[in-house]
């Protein structure tokens, strides 16, 4: 069984297909029709709905958070011990909830199709800014497509929305929705289950290990932002899923002197401010990694685990020197991050083995971090090329260089003759210019959807000479994401 | 000139309107819209028998069929029934003007994504699974991919066709100046939030009750009609709202509702349709990919002198409205600019791709670009700015006023336009800026572009510039108001009823418009051509006058006062001396046995087009606007973002500023995906791979700038006596992203300082714009 709030009523779930969707499930169940399916692939946020979790901060006091996702990608389970709102719950009596009349003072709505994941977007918005910032407001509705209105009078609706903070009924029901959370969370053994397929619901890391040893087979659910997309898009059905969300051990993160040490199951958004703070690029592609609803679902461990040649997690983890570390029952190695990924979608893990932390290396005296996302278009694209480009430079000379792309190859993957060119040289034109053309023998990259093989590689090669021009003329304007 | 309003005297009254024509009026459903309320068709309740259908799409694209087996997609538990091209009890082809398009393939399959079979099933689950396991055999044919290809070898849907004015062969001969070339642009998903869906209900006696997502519920009617082999008034076709149409439902809302309705007849259970994102991507057309070629004479101050365009667009396997898009095209090759001698020629090239379609503009935009190119390889020639080029070749006085299509450009806007947005957006200013801007940036260039637009309007297939309404006023007086236009967020509805509430000076929160029924007006056109406010507000407030006017007669009688002594305003009625109630005087009319229900109808006048000729006046008038378009663009990478775009355009006398404005820069956002961001690429086996939102990229909010300044034209209401004098406003501002496009190039231009211009085919992606750049280095070391 599992069990969750559908806003203030409580859901017990003992028999169901684990595959199904939420979005599915209120739609076809419950005949919640408010949210859409406009791609059921977590790209155009018609089917956003936000989600409550109970957090205890470090005072020991309880706060309810809220979160967009999309509704289309997240499967029933991953709702266990948390608060489901919908569109339909955010009106009051007649009363509209102040995102919604924004929305309607604002002529946010046309067709209205996208409206009801919009509104929710804001609403999450809502309750998580101080005040409105545009750029905030951008980076909130990217995973929002609207094909109507061109966005200008929904951004209006988030300015008004949010410029007038007002309590609303959730506030005011927030110590209730605690207590009911708490009271889930002290249940047993959840798991969903229809006699054809199961999810498991380990509780802890060493229920997590135990379980994945026995049942090397099942596959992990972690945000399931890529492993829905087998269900929604490629039809197949899943039969056994182990759902990591109840495992806390891998939601924490410690900064320490040398190393942040990430969870495997930390959600982007919230490793990103510890990335962003210690490499500002990290954040900055992070930034626009995928969108908001991906990006509160999706954890670096999965984007790793997931090893897609074109995952953006990886370059800029592998100029980073990062390392992994891995676990298959009781058995725990460290495993260096170029190490793991073998070939297309193969890595190292053996069966009933899981990433359980990443360790990235802090920024050191005369170390230089650039990373750069090339895309058709700048919010919410996969990239065509992603660099991640790590210098040490020393007394004008290269001591150390790491340089990772994706997008260029099979795997994730250094650019080993790039860095021979610089490593021990003089950081200079000359020598960016060797490592540009040294990249024509690190890479073959092929022609796709996303861009030609040409376009890769000359790109690839621009954004060394670019950040050459970066480091050596700190002043130069460089990227048009600066500009807004 | 007389007030447009003159019919309604003005009263004190008046003023106290709150939701008349002219105010800013929210969208009648965006209550709804803002909390999951509004009903689309696919949240409509379910009948417990209800059959999902899910068709089985050619994965090749041209093939011989030779064989289909369905018997094994009946080993899957829950399907009902699995049909092919044989099993449609009447018609085959669903083709909207021409045949063409097979319902389901019979024979040959024409394109990857077409429908071969289509399954009906419990659930959308099972029927999918069984769809799969199908056997279906094909041979192989030779298919054509390429638009190039298709004109070498003269593949083409309908014959070409020309429009001409004098010799255009002697003006480039003897034009001080001459240059030729050849630009291709890309084609557009439309990308309507909510995919293709219909549900049907079989009823008695063979009827069908179709709930369809469709701009053209008369055609779905029609064409429901043909598949089942029986008569119109069998089928009743019913859109209360769509999730997003763009010109993508005009035509493409027909398969799915024929299959469900075909189904629906041979099993005798509702039945519906929804397409999966991927489905709808595959199956449905798209905007027209062109390619052209041009050879243009002009004078060293840049006055085109002759044009020879030649416009070849990819129509795909079938006719469907390409001859209308391709002529609108021509039509709008001229965009604001006299084109001197001229001769125009549209081709419309047959390939094995989905067939192509409507799509905001209708070809308008495609028209558009070349010209827009041309200006500014023109600039570029003859070392000036490509603004003061645009402005030499606007159409003028009387010796430069008249079309390649020989229709004289009446009340021209554009001059003014001009100088209003040039001035207030500071172009000459932000030029040097820019100018110096980019001479101390290596990395980072920025453009500028400012263009115009000018839109005919009206359909060019002159017959359907018609329209109807019903219209019934209750005795508590309340309204019910249908009319034969679609609701697709567009705000139609709204404006409508503001045309009524107007009329009778009540507010609209009195009057309901329920779904559009094709058993409430009959023989509706599409709402396309962005024409729906035009003619359906016409036809409204035709049956409201009727209402009224019947309303007047009785007062007048049954209180012995003049006619002229009634006046309606803000909910009631003055009539003499004593003031009574809207709802009192209708119920007293009821009671006074006055009918209180009528049609409306109404007809564009003026309008002609002798095809044969190409000669005639097809637009009743034009839209104008102007756009200027910043844009920073990285040369190392071509990505770029539009930093400030300032817009100026004109809806005559706006029937609603909040909705005209929604429509403008909708327009220009979408305009902008078409140019920039939204590619679609096809594999060398004619299979789309952009088939969805992760690989086909549209704007998001991110991509509009901060700076968006957009303005509507103040006081030049529309000469013509459109409805309250009001101008069409759907499609024509898409083209104002021209400017966008324009901007980009201008940045690429600046690599070699401004002496070069930038080829650059559309989309302008990031890799297409790196190219760019890197010639023109290469050029210009």
């Amino acid at each position: 069984m599992i069990q969750f709030l559908l806003n203030r009523e409580p859901c017990r779930i003992e028999r169901l297909d684990p595959n199904l969707t939420v979005l599915r499930w209120l739609r076809e169940r419950r005949g919640r029709t408010g949210s859409k399916e406009g791609c059921a692939s977590g790209d155009c946020g018609a089917c956003t709905v936000v989600v409550g979790e109970r957090l205890v901060d470090e005072t020991g006091a309880e706060r309810l958070r809220y979160r967009a996702i999309n509704a289309c990608i997240a499967l029933l389970s991953s709702l266990h011990g948390k608060q489901l709102l919908t569109v339909e719950d955010l009106q009051q009596g007649d009363h509209l909830h102040s995102v919604q009349q924004a929305m309607v003072d604002c002529h946010g709505s046309q067709c209205g199709f996208c409206t009801p994941g919009f509104v929710m977007s804001l609403f999450a918005l809502s309750k998580n800014a101080a005040g409105f910032d545009r750029e905030e407001a951008c980076a909130a509705l990217s995973g929002n497509l609207c094909r109507c209105t061109g966005y200008r009078p929904i951004l209006a609706a988030a300015e008004q929305a949010l410029g007038q903070a007002q309590a609303d009924s959730f506030a005011a029901r927030e110590t209730e929705i605690l207590a009911q959370l708490a009271a889930i969370a002290a249940q047993d053994a959840p798991q969903l289950d229809d006699g054809a397929a199961r999810c498991l619901l380990p509780r802890d890391l060493a229920e997590l290990a135990d379980l994945y040893a026995a049942n090397p087979q099942a596959r992990l659910l972690a945000g399931g932002t890529d492993l829905a997309l087998e269900i929604t898009q490629q039809h197949r059905r899943l039969p056994l899923l182990i759902q990591l969300g109840q495992v806390a051990e891998l939601q924490t993160m410690r900064i320490e002197e040398a190393t942040l040490d990430i969870g495997a199951a930390v959600p982007l958004t919230d490793c990103a401010p510890v990335l962003a703070a210690d490499y500002p690029d990290f954040g900055a592609l992070l930034a626009r990694f995928a969108a908001t609803q991906i990006r509160n679902q999706a954890t670096l461990g999965g984007n790793l685990g997931n090893a897609s040649p074109i995952g953006d997690g990886a370059p800029l983890l592998l100029a980073l020197g990062a390392s992994l570390l891995l676990r298959q029952g009781a058995r725990q190695r460290l495993l260096p991050l170029e190490d793991f990924f073998l070939d297309y979608r193969v890595t190292a893990l053996q069966p009933g083995e899981f990433i359980e932390r990443i360790l990235v290396p802090r920024p050191q005296p005369g170390h230089h971090f650039r990373a750069f996302k090339v895309t058709k278009r700048l919010d919410d694209d996969i990239s065509a090329v992603c660099a991640a480009v790590h210098l040490h430079l020393d007394g004008g000379l290269v001591r150390e260089a790491r340089i990772a792309f994706g997008g260029m190859a099979a795997i994730p993957k250094r650019a080993s003759q790039c860095e021979q060119a610089l490593i021990g040289r003089p950081w200079a034109e000359s020598a960016v210019e060797r490592a540009a053309s040294a990249l024509e023998q690190d890479f073959s990259p092929l022609d796709d959807l996303r861009a030609s093989r040409a376009y890769r590689l000359r790109v690839a090669q621009n954004l060394l000479r670019k950040t050459w021009l970066e480091l050596s003329q700190p002043d130069l304007p460089t990227r048009v994401t600066d500009h807004v | 000139m007389s007030d447009p309003r003159d019919f309604s005297p003005p009263g004190e009254f008046r003023s106290a309107l709150q939701t008349g024509v002219g105010q800013r009026v929210p969208h009648e459903s965006a209550t709804r819209h803002v909390t999951g309320a509004a009903q689309y068709v696919d949240d409509r309740l379910e009948f417990p028998n209800q059959l999902h259908v899910y068709a089985r799409l050619a994965d090749r694209p041209h093939a011989r069929i030779l064989r289909i087996d369905t018997t094994p997609c009946y080993s899957v538990p829950g399907v009902a029934i699995v049909i092919t091209s044989a099993d449609v009890p009447g018609e085959l082809d669903i083709g909207p003007v021409l045949p063409g398009d097979p319902l389901l393939a019979e024979g040959v399959v024409q394109y990857v994504g077409q429908p071969v079979l289509a399954v009906a099933a419990d659930s959308l689950d099972a029927a999918r699974e069984a769809a799969a396991l199908a056997v279906i055999d094909y041979e192989d044919l030779e298919p054509l991919l390429d638009v190039e290809e298709a004109l070498r070898r003269q593949q083409f849907v309908t014959p070409s066709h020309r429009q001409q004015r004098g010799d255009a062969e002697a003006a480039l001969a003897n034009a001080p100046h001459r240059l030729s070339g050849r630009l291709r642009c890309g084609g557009q998903e439309h990308f309507y939030l909510e995919t293709q869906v219909c549900a049907v209900l079989p009823g008695e006696d063979g009827g069908m009750l179709v709930y369809s997502s469709t701009q053209n519920p008369t055609e779905i009617q029609k064409l429901v009609a043909g598949v089942l082999g029986v008569a119109m008034h069998k089928v009743e076709v019913d859109t209360r709202r769509m999730g997003g149409g763009f010109g993508g439902k005009e035509t493409q809302a027909a398969g799915p509702a024929c299959l469900c309705a075909v189904i629906a007849r041979l099993t005798g259970r509702p039945t519906k349709m929804r397409l999966p994102r991927r489905e709808d991507m595959l199956m449905t057309g798209k905007r027209h990919p062109f390619l052209y070629d041009y050879d243009v004479g002009f004078d060293g101050d840049g006055r085109l002198h002759g044009v020879r365009l030649e416009l070849a667009a990819d129509c795909g396997y079938s006719p469907d409205l390409s001859n209308a898009i391709v002529d609108r095209a021509m039509f709008h090759a001229d965009n604001a600019y006299y084109l001197g001698d001229a001769h125009v020629t549209g081709h419309r090239c047959r390939t094995n791709r989905a067939s192509n379609t409507a799509f905001r503009g209708f070809g308008g935009p495609q028209g558009m670009l070349i010209i827009e190119e041309i200006m500014e390889r023109i600039a570029r020639h003859l070392g000036l700015d490509p603004l003061a080029v645009r402005k030499r070749n606007y159409y003028g006085g009387d010796a430069r006023n008249v079309t390649h299509y020989h229709q004289t450009v009446e009340h021209n806007l554009l001059a003014e336009l001009t100088a209003e947005l040039e001035a207030s957006c500071e172009y000459a200013g932000r030029r040097s800026a820019i100018r110096a801007f980019n001479a101390a940036s290596p990395v980072l260039k920025k453009g500028l572009a400012l263009t115009p637009v000018k839109f005919g309007i009206s359909f060019t297939s002159s017959f359907l510039n018609q329209a109807g309404a019903l219209l019934h006023v209750y005795t508590d007086g309340s309204l019910h108001l249908n009319h034969g236009g679609t609701e697709m967020g567009q705000g139609l509805n709204t404006k409508v009823a503001q045309v009524v509430a107007e009329v009778f000076q009540v507010e609209i929160e009195r009057i309901q418009i329920s779904a559009t029924n094709t058993a409430k007006v009959p023989n509706t056109s599409p709402t396309a051509a962005s024409s729906g406010a035009d003619l359906n507000g016409k036809a409204a407030q035709a049956a409201a006058l009727t209402i009224r006017q019947r309303l007047v007669e009785f007062a007048a009688r049954h209180w012995q006062v003049p006619e002229e002594a009634i006046e309606f305003a803000a909910g009631r009625v003055r009539i003499g001396e004593q003031d009574i109630g809207f709802a009192e005087l209708a119920e007293a009319a009821h009671l006074g046995q006055v009918s209180l229900s009528a049609t409306g109808y109404y007809r564009t006048p003026k309008i002609h087009y002798d095809r044969e000729q190409a000669r005639g006046r097809p637009f009743y008038y034009y839209a104008f606007g102007v756009a200027c378009s910043e844009v920073l663009v990285d040369t190392l990478t071509g990505e770029y973002r539009l930093l400030r775009a300032d817009i100026l355009h004109d809806v005559g006398a706006s029937l609603n500023p909040a909705i005209d404005i929604g429509q403008v820069e909708g327009g220009f956002v979408q305009g902008m995906g078409w140019l920039t961001c939204e590619e679609l690429v096809w594999d060398a086996k004619g299979r789309l791979l952009t088939a969805g939102p992760s690989t086909y990229k549209i704007p998001t909010a991110g991509d509009v700038p901060a700076d968006l300044r957009v303005k509507l034209v103040e006081h030049r209401r529309n000469p013509e006596d459109t409805v309250f004098h009001s101008k069409a406003v759907g499609e024509p501002p898409f083209m104002l992203a021209i400017s966008v496009w324009c901007a980009i190039k201008d940045a690429v231009a600046s690599v070699a300082d401004y002496r070069q211009h930038a080829d650059l085919d559309a989309p302008a992606t990031p890799e297409r714009v790196l190219w760019a750049v890197e010639r023109m280095k290469k050029q210009n070391p």
